[in-house]
């Protein structure tokens, strides 16, 4: 009995903190919340934890930022949760990314669009990579995008998103750009996340890697494989900068993945205010910068309404691409 | 600098007052987590992110905190699994194949001990393995390609129906069922929903913990309710009976043999990136009775059947902790956990991580030794504590696993959505019992069906349609061999173990999954 009752304690006491929903309104915040639209050890997890962390440390907020991980739906769930039912919450913000964006342009959120929440602000981007094995022979981006033109099933491109996600959509843009006319025949092949993707790289199974650049650090920093290009307007700092970026090489492509949140449409005007200076104050802090250093995260310093005009580009490019190789109509 | 003096100098980074204190709240916590129905390793490890970062632990005694539930978990799913036939996470699965028919034989204790045994020599040996083999394991990881993983699940899958029943056909229907029930959800090839009906929801497909709660728990409640009155099901667990607390060493001995073969397939199932420590537990188990049961008793409560898959779990739980620190490549749920905790601690896991944060891999280490040590002298003396579970009442009991169920799951996803469909779950657990299909093949399906189907996809895309790409490495080769030996030598020399497996078997009521 002693122990039954021990573990109901624990139980309960365990479903209480991660049930964590205050009502408040004010301006000052209360019990703070993240969501993490994914199960724990992703992209959006790890926003989440960073940002409640270092918010933590900063005294941006009062006590500890709760990390809730609603999982489903490639984030649906979360979105269509925090529309349909915590519309209100001022203490609440969400992790989102350019996957987020990519699937509000698809219409993979049923029934929702990017104006039913409100968009509070970036903490950085993560720009996305192409690279080979070390041994391999290809050793630049045209080199690789004449060899796709001349026979798609020569090369095929290994990457952590679903079929139509951003890591795919990268390899369409690079396609594109460079001037192969039917971006579909390019082949790629979807893994669970970029760190399975860069150990088929390795294997052999796969001639080449899409992702991002945080992804791939560990295994840059080995020397086990070889960066392409960078899909970014300029060359990034740190340890990347010997690589040469996509627009250098002559294919004026570029792939930022994002990361920043948003929050319910319903929140106040001061509460948004609030967490868009909170954001900021994140982003300008030492502690960020040593953060987006060690994870290969690049500068990307937008808050508020550019923030969200930002999105609003960002979505209606990933539609225009979508469709033009037909993942939308 | 060889491997002992770095190992020494992890246990001088792992011996202070703080990380012993952390890693005895992990191992405590882990075990309580992991016996917990719906509660698993990964959201233990994710629930108790929180507390290491506010209580501003350092990389190394986080990770000591963390990695402390996880070896906790993973002795803790075997105590539901023996006592309640509830399986308290998903490697746990296979222990209640004959655990639960051991203590319903009155051998709960014995079951209990040799199974926490049978933990310490799988994670033991696999933190060795973790010691000397890591950089050359990590080439083992990159021999399989998709067409080799397709071809380890369909080894699996063959398998399989000599698992878990008596009925090959009953089996072979409950992994059908389980595949099936794996297809729903977004493709991740084509990026389409399939049996999705427009629900969000149910893009992600069905988590399998949600179906082990539903199938396992819930339907256990469902049936003490229908046997309510007539006392049947108040006497199903009277007869569970504690035994002997400490096993005699004839049967530690009796026994040795199945935990080290499990240890050496678990630790190389956790090696590989999406296999973990279920396929672990599975390939020790299935491998297990292949190689001993010569008189029929697996499934009937042999102690072997609960010291292989408790070993082999627990040696992939080791395991898997290669590739997430030599590749940065999570092998299971938990050690993707893990790995987003090195990240917010600044750590990049990856080839380098051995040079560049020898402290930290190193005090990890020595960690885990101290952590399973501490976790078989903790569970040893709680067997008859955790046995006593078995005295309380079912109208007590029952009622408190319904609630743990809706507790864990919500706790996990958040969703009520989630709950509906572990009740759907509970009912269909109910029905298959009632027509005597076993549940097991059913989860494996669901947990394995997916990856399988993934990697085959992967390896048609890759090789442009071309079928001849899953037999063209030695390996896969070696692997398809293997799979169709496991498929056609029970058949052949199944029959005359069959016969014996008939006169030696229980009464027909009996629910043997």
């Amino acid at each position: 009995m002693t122990l039954s009752s021990k573990l109901c304690g624990l139980a309960a006491g365990l479903a209480a903190a991660t049930l964590i929903g205050s009502a408040a309104m004010a301006f000052e915040p209360e019990q703070t919340e993240c969501i993490a639209p994914a199960n724990p050890g992703g992209g959006w997890d790890f926003t989440c934890r960073q940002v409640g962390k270092t918010m933590q440390d900063l005294g941006l907020v009062p006590g500890t930022m709760q990390v809730t991980n609603l999982a489903g739906g490639g984030g649906g769930v979360a979105y269509a949760e925090v529309v349909n039912k915590r519309n209100d919450d001022s203490d609440l913000i969400v992790a989102a990314s350019t996957a987020t964006a990519t699937r509000l342009a698809q219409g993979a959120y049923p029934g929702n669009t990017m104006e039913d929440v409100r968009w509070i602000g970036s903490v950085g981007a993560d720009y996305g990579i192409i690279a080979v094995a070390k041994d391999s022979p290809v050793n630049t981006l045209p080199e690789l995008m004449d060899k796709v033109k001349n026979d798609p099933t020569s090369v095929a491109f290994a990457g952590g998103s679903a079929v139509g996600g951003w890591d795919h959509l990268k390899v369409l843009i690079v396609a594109e750009k460079s001037g192969i006319e039917d971006a579909r025949k390019v082949k790629y092949v979807a893994f669970d996340g970029g760190g399975e993707a860069v150990t088929q790289l390795l294997a052999g199974s796969v001639q080449a890697f899409t992702g991002d650049a945080s992804e791939a650090k560990g295994f840059v920093d080995s020397g086990d494989i070889k960066v392409l290009a960078v899909l970014s307007p300029d060359r990034l700092e740190g340890d990347f900068s010997q690589f040469p970026t996509a627009k250098e090489q002559g294919i004026d492509a570029v792939g930022a993945n994002w990361r920043g949140f948003y929050g319910p449409g319903g929140m106040t005007d001061d509460a948004y205010d609030y967490w868009v200076g909170a954001i900021g104050a994140v982003y300008n802090s030492e502690e960020w910068k040593k953060i987006m250093e060690t994870n290969g995260l690049a500068p990307l310093d937008l808050q508020g309404a550019a923030f969200q005009d930002f999105v609003a580009q960002s979505i209606s490019q990933i539609q225009d691409i979508s469709r033009e190789i037909g993942l939308i109509k | 600098m060889d491997v002992f003096s770095s190992l020494a100098h992890g246990f001088a980074v792992a011996l202070t007052f703080q990380n012993i204190f952390l890693a005895l709240i992990g191992c405590f916590l882990g075990t309580i987590i992991g016996a917990l129905p719906g509660l698993g390793p990964s959201n233990g490890v994710a629930i108790l992110i929180p507390l290491a970062f506010s209580l501003g632990l350092d990389a190394t005694a986080a990770l000591i905190l963390l990695t402390s539930v996880y070896y906790g978990a993973m002795y803790g799913g075997r105590i539901s699994s023996i006592l309640l036939n509830i399986p308290g996470d998903e490697p746990a699965l296979m222990t209640t194949l004959d655990g639960y028919p051991m203590a319903r034989k009155g051998q709960a204790g014995e079951a209990l001990s040799i199974s926490g045994i049978a933990s310490f020599v799988g994670a033991f040996f696999a933190t060795w393995g973790l010691v000397f083999l890591a950089p050359q394991l990590v080439k083992v990881a990159l021999l399989f390609g998709p067409a080799e993983y397709f071809a380890l699940f369909a080894l699996a899958f063959a398998t399989l129906g000599g698992v878990s029943s008596t009925n090959q056909a009953k089996a072979a229907f409950a992994a059908a069922l389980g595949l099936g029930i794996a297809m729903i959800g977004v493709d991740g090839q084509t990026g389409v929903p399939r049996f999705a009906f427009g629900e969000v929801h149910l893009y992600d497909g069905i988590d399998f913990l949600v179906a082990i709660v539903g199938l396992f728990a819930l339907s256990e409640v469902l049936i003490f309710l229908e046997h309510r009155g007539d006392g049947s099901g108040e006497g199903k667990h009277a007869q569970v009976g504690m035994g002997r607390i400490v096993p005699s060493w004839s049967m530690i001995r009796f026994c040795t043999p199945a935990m080290l073969r499990s240890t050496v397939l678990g630790f190389v199932a956790g090696v590989l990136p999406g296999a973990g420590a279920s396929l672990g537990s599975f390939l020790a188990y299935s491998t297990e009775k292949a190689v001993s049961d010569r008189e029929g008793t697996f499934g009937k409560g042999d102690v072997r059947g609960v010291a292989a898959p408790e070993a082999g779990n627990n040696a992939a739980a080791g395991g898997a902790l290669v590739p997430m620190l030599a590749l940065g490549v999570p092998g299971s749920g938990t050690t993707a956990v893990l790995l987003a905790v090195l990240l917010s601690l600044n750590i990049t896991p990856g080839p380098l991580l051995f040079q560049q944060n020898p402290d930290v891999v190193w005090g990890l280490i020595a960690a885990l030794f101290i952590g399973n040590l501490m976790l078989l002298a903790m569970n040893i003396p709680m067997v008859g504590m955790f046995a006593r579970v078995l005295m309380i009442p079912p109208r007590f009991l029952m009622p408190i696993v319904a609630m743990v169920s809706f507790v864990g799951i919500y706790g996990i996803s958040g969703s009520t959505f989630d709950l509906l469909v572990m009740v759907v779950f509970g009912v269909l657990g109910w029905g298959l019992r009632k027509l005597d299909v076993p549940l097991v093949p059913v989860i494996l399906g669901i947990l394995l069906g997916n990856l399988m189907e993934a990697n085959l996809r992967r390896a048609m895309t890759i090789s442009d349609g071309d079928w001849s790409v899953l037999v063209s490495s030695p390996l896969a080769v070696g692997l398809w061999i293997v799979a169709i030996v496991g498929f056609v030598l029970p058949i052949v020399v199944g029959k005359a173990l069959k016969n014996r497996m008939h006169m030696a078997k229980e009464e027909p009521g009996s629910t043997v999954d």
